[in-house]
């Protein structure tokens, strides 16, 4: 196996050219968790007390970092959708006829998909700032980017791995949708799992993004359920397995 | 010197054989023709050639290197226009050629360079900065061609370089393609299912029906091989006629087609022209109305008649069932 830094290059700076050239896309994907973020947060912050949330911290506080996985996580797995694209425009075989290791057309796509991935969840993170969320420090900030790339990493070769299989790409939009949901709303990114019933806090343990909301919070406001060592444990055996697994998949991609 | 060598090629998909036991060579700096009609295999046999698709058996050997042990030497040493587009239309046409020369690892001074010469080679420098949306069918084309060369390869596959084209266009690309494979030295594989481009642009060709070679030749050769001139002879009760006709020699062969309305039949004979006259003799002797005749010499269309009884554009249809008798007899004889 061996990395191609030249390729690996130019199809991250095509999926930069082409993120940028499509405002409404960065628009668009940053609109929803805008929205839980400022509806819930500010909603739940008035009336709800969790009971495992310290007094000192307040619910949108709580909550922002979820959001950023939340965001982190149905980006990063919708980047498989421009995999689709390319085989639905006929590029993918410009790519897969190209004299380079199918790792680094791998590491070429997760790079891009990292890459817009993790300019929303800063963007969240800024605008989450701008309307009162309060976090621990520079230090927090830049622990939080690990996380975020960490996640991303993860999801988008997930979404790889979904697109190396698939062929159509509303059918991806309906299964990832339907896989994401489910990995989101089992993260913690809404609610503390110290008191949920046994059998969902094992479901909660099985779900990375658990981790990263965990890390991510551990990060910006010092909170943390397991410790951070594990989070990041967790986190770069999974998406190590995630950049494995996706490798071996895509080789195996014939075009018609 | 071969640029390709199979032995066996076979693609297997479940129980049918797109691709049965192909062996065909390809010389260096020829153009080469792949011809048979749309699903006999030809885009099959590219793509394994191509490392896109791994043969079921066989073996095949592009500039040298295996095409299953060696495939990044193989991608590195060709070129490829695919059937359908295959660039990217919300990049520019220069956007789509960088893409392309840093893929395959060219250096800087020489991918500027590089770039600037192809788009002058398909006449696009002016439209390179462009997005590719709003080339025309023509444009995308040609731009695909220039990306197939960007990095001097050896070989270059064109699938069906000409599908969809106008007729202008269709010329153009035949003038590049010849000019590209002097200029650039460079050896040219085309699959086509259109006879007239096989013929103007190949130095030879296999005819390929099902997946099987059935031909494999320079054109001028294959048509040589079926005899010299055809006349077409329209008429209302030809199996008779053509009984009436098996006695006279200078007939080299005779081939019988039911179509709807009337029966055609096909001739082949030295020196057409004269012969035409002696024909008709022989028709109002015998009391057979013709209803028209034809004369001309023959084509890659009646070779591919003539190795599998039927004509490339019944495939292509594909429903008209036809029903034809073929008198070979004579025509083996006498040669």
């Amino acid at each position: 196996m061996k990395l191609h830094f030249n390729a690996i290059y130019i199809i991250w700076l095509r999926e930069m050219t082409r993120f940028f050239r499509a405002k409404s896309r960065v628009i668009g994907s940053l609109a929803m968790p805008l929205f839980f973020l400022v509806i819930l947060g500010f909603g739940f912050n008035a009336s709800i007390r969790f009971s495992d949330i310290p007094p000192e911290i307040d619910y949108i506080d709580f909550l922002a970092p979820g959001i950023i996985g939340m965001a982190l996580l149905f980006d990063s797995i919708s980047s498989g959708l421009t995999v689709l694209m390319d085989k639905q425009f006929g590029f993918l075989k410009e790519i897969m006829v190209a004299p380079v290791d199918r790792f680094s057309i791998v590491i070429g796509k997760t790079a891009g998909g990292v890459t817009t991935a993790l300019i929303q969840g800063i963007l969240i993170l800024l605008i989450s700032l701008v309307i009162g969320v309060k976090i621990t420090g520079v230090v927090g900030f830049l622990s939080a980017i690990v996380f975020m790339i960490l996640i991303s990493v993860s999801f988008v070769c997930l979404g790889l791995i979904f697109a190396s299989k698939m062929e159509d790409m509303h059918g991806f939009q309906l299964i990832t949708r339907l896989f994401a949901f489910p990995v989101f709303l089992l993260s913690g990114a809404f609610f503390p799992l110290d008191n949920l019933p046994v059998w969902l806090q094992y479901l909660t343990y099985m779900n990375p993004l658990t981790y990263g909301v965990d890390g991510l919070r551990h990060s910006l406001i010092g909170i943390t359920q397991f410790s951070v060592t594990l989070d990041l444990l967790v986190l770069v055996c999974f998406s190590t397995l995630m950049i494995i697994l996706s490798t071996y998949l895509f080789s195996g991609i014939e075009v018609d | 010197m071969y640029s390709i060598k199979t032995d066996k090629l076979t693609k297997k998909y479940g129980d049918l054989r797109a691709v049965d036991n192909i062996s065909l060579n390809v010389k260096k700096d020829e153009i080469f023709g792949l011809l048979g009609p749309n699903g006999a295999g030809k885009t099959t046999i590219i793509k394994m050639l191509a490392t896109l698709l791994k043969p079921t058996s066989g073996f095949a050997e592009v500039c040298g290197y295996n095409i299953l042990s060696d495939q990044d030497a193989v991608r590195k040493s060709i070129g490829i226009v695919f059937q359908n587009p295959s660039t990217d239309i919300e990049l520019t046409g220069r956007e789509n050629l960088d893409f392309h020369a840093r893929i395959y690892n060219m250096d800087k001074d020489v991918r500027q360079e590089r770039i600037d010469e192809v788009l002058d080679l398909v006449e696009l420098s002016d439209k390179a900065d462009i997005f590719v949306k709003n080339y025309s069918g023509g444009m995308q084309r040609r731009l695909e061609i220039a990306r197939g060369l960007m990095h001097y390869p050896n070989v270059l596959f064109l699938d069906e370089p000409t599908l969809g084209l106008d007729a202008q266009t269709r010329r153009s690309v035949w003038e590049y393609v010849k000019r590209l494979n002097k200029d650039e030295k460079i050896t040219v594989v085309l699959t086509t299912h259109y006879m007239d481009e096989a013929d103007y642009l190949c130095d030879r060709i296999v005819i390929i029906d099902h997946g099987k070679v059935i031909a494999h030749d320079s054109p001028a050769n294959l048509k040589n091989s079926i005899g010299k001139d055809i006349i077409s002879l329209q008429v209302a009760d030809g199996k008779n006629f053509l009984n009436t006709l098996t006695a006279f020699d200078f007939i080299k062969g005779m081939e019988l087609h039911d179509e709807s309305l009337y029966e055609s039949l096909y001739l082949s004979v030295e020196d057409g022209e004269r012969m035409i006259p002696r024909i008709m003799d022989i028709a109002h002797k015998e009391g057979v109305i013709v209803q028209s005749v034809g004369l001309r010499k023959p084509t890659l269309e009646d070779v591919f008649l003539h190795f599998t009884g039927r004509t490339i554009r019944d495939q292509d249809t594909g429903k008209k069932e036809h029903f034809q008798r073929m008198v070979r007899e004579r025509m083996r004889g006498t040669r």
